[in-house]
């Protein structure tokens, strides 16, 4: 995908808690990247839409415009929205389309993430005994990465204090109110080493994103973003997945971000240290540093010197979640990916607004997305 | 009370000195839990029952601090809720097993504890049976 396919519209409904329903959000999210692009839904050839909560996304069509439009709908759990994106470009990329959207929204209910065990193929009696919950798997992970890498709690405190901070200077994003280090170590006990403020929170929002080929993006802007490379990978056996009643003895097999990571970077051209804006998902704060590593951008230990530091501020040597991430903004399982590629975008752009622009122009992002059952996505942006 | 076993597929549970079942795959030697036809390393359908090590040691833990959500079967409160500890136990050199911890404390557990198997009371069911799950206690 080298100058193959163009973002050219990113709309982004906020995230939080609304007196809407999620089509609705996903309406203004369209209309949104529609105005962003300079585009009506008319021009809109090919759309792919996500969404945990809603069966058919496609029934959005009636509200923006019949227009007969092939339009898909999409589900993969945390990689829901990374994987229209990645339809999207890669209708365009083929060469047979020249106009696609990815749209996606969701309305979640409060509370952690859960459900029927056999949707990701476990036994019932895994549900019944309350072992079925994605909460403890994270700690589970993030208290063995710890462990193995000699990294303290306070790191995790350091990043979801981060993430509020980062909050409070994006008008769109749900937790806006900075907590202390120690407000959030001092908070409830989640699941061991992770407290209530280092977990997101499903909500609600949606966000849309346009791409086109290269020849229609000079009609409308003479500064696109390219969409460099969307990969998509599941875990490998051995690898250590969320839920599992049981894992291999064998610990040489890495995590799917890993591999989704390094065939982004080969795609594209780039590596890590051209990354001027990198988007993670920091599901619990343990996540954030483990994929810092799994991405390439430090070693597997270095993350709690470089919290300690301010590497990953938005004013550090390397920004990451600069909107407060997931954390602060939560989860809509269908819009997720969308609110890091819309982030990337307005800080590649340089619309980032005075108090959390990234100084020094950065020129390409990076996000990744990973969920339940052990999928992975990495997408590299560039201006 | 009367106890049952919540699966009792899963384990020989109430055998003296009960294991859990698990499935090996004759091709490449890799263990699953529970039994499953079909290897999820090499593809092959040459699975056979293997009872699994009763006793290991904890690679990865946490705690369980607030009542598991549906589909959990426990008919507590969340006030009268009793946090568990969760573990992946590596059995001998065989396979790694996720399940409930007897010690709840966190100061109480590490990381290379020796564990061995157990069956905990956890719930009890419409005809008055109390159900047991398997748990990994300190050896």
């Amino acid at each position: 995908m080298s100058d193959d396919v163009a973002i050219i519209g990113v709309g982004q409904h906020p995230f939080g808690r609304f007196d809407k329903t999620a089509m609705e959000m996903g309406v203004e999210a369209i209309n949104m990247a529609l105005a962003d692009a300079g585009m009506q839904w008319k021009d809109v050839q090919i759309a792919y839409g996500g969404s945990s909560g809603i069966g058919n996304v496609d029934a959005i069509t009636h509200e923006v415009g019949l227009t007969g439009i092939p339009f898909t709908n999409v589900g993969n759990a945390c990689a829901t929205s990374a994987s229209s994106m990645r339809l999207a470009a890669e209708a365009i990329s083929s060469g047979k389309y020249d106009v696609a959207i990815a749209v996606g929204m969701d309305k979640h209910p409060r509370g952690a993430f859960g459900g029927e065990p056999a949707m990701i193929g476990l036994p019932r009696w895994y549900g019944e005994a309350g072992l079925f919950l994605t909460t403890k798997f994270f700690a589970m992970k993030a208290n063995k990465y710890l462990h193995d890498y000699d990294i303290s709690q306070r790191t995790l405190a350091r990043v979801a204090a981060k993430a509020f901070r980062n909050g409070e200077l994006n008008p769109i994003a749900f937790r806006r109110k900075p907590l202390s280090e120690d407000e959030i170590l001092e908070s409830q006990m989640v699941n061991y080493p992770l407290t209530q403020y280092m977990f997101c929170s499903p909500d609600e929002g949606a966000g849309a994103v346009i791409m086109c080929s290269k020849e229609v993006a000079a009609r409308y802007t003479t500064e696109p973003i390219w969409l460099k490379a969307s990969e998509l990978r599941t875990r490998g056996y051995g690898a250590y997945e969320v839920h599992a009643t049981s894992s291999s003895v064998s610990t040489t097999e890495v995590a799917p971000t890993v591999y989704a990571a390094r065939a982004a970077f080969e795609v594209a051209g780039v590596s890590p240290s051209d990354i001027g804006v990198i988007q993670l998902q920091d599901t619990d704060a343990g996540a954030e540093i483990m994929h810092m590593a799994e991405c390439g951008f430090c070693e597997d230990g270095e993350q709690e010197k470089l919290l300690a530091e301010g590497a990953t501020e938005i004013g550090g040597r390397l920004p990451v979640n600069t909107d407060g991430g997931l954390l602060a903004n939560g989860e809509p399982i269908g819009a997720s990916g969308m609110r890091q590629v819309h982030e990337i975008v307005k800080q590649l752009r340089g619309q980032a607004g005075a108090n959390r622009q990234i100084p020094g122009n950065p020129t390409a992002g990076f996000a990744q997305v990973y969920g339940a059952p052990g999928t992975a996505a990495a997408t590299i942006l560039t201006k | 009370m009367p106890q049952k076993a919540l699966a009792p597929e899963i384990s020989t549970w109430p055998e003296e000195g009960f294991q859990l079942i698990g499935s090996q795959c004759a091709k490449c030697g890799e263990t699953q839990f529970p039994v499953q036809k079909q290897c999820p390393n090499c593809s092959s359908v040459e699975m056979s029952d293997v009872k699994l090590p009763r006793e290991g040691t904890i690679v990865a833990w946490t705690t369980q601090s607030f009542i598991p959500s549906f589909p959990y079967i426990g008919k507590e409160s969340a006030a009268e809720f009793v946090p568990f500890g969760v573990g992946l136990v590596q059995l001998g050199d065989v396979v790694r097993v996720e399940g409930r911890l007897t010690e709840p404390n966190l100061e109480a557990i590490e990381f290379g504890q020796k564990v061995e198997l157990t069956m905990v009371p956890f719930a009890t069911d419409d005809d008055g049976n109390e159900l047991l799950i398997y748990a990994f206690q300190p050896v």
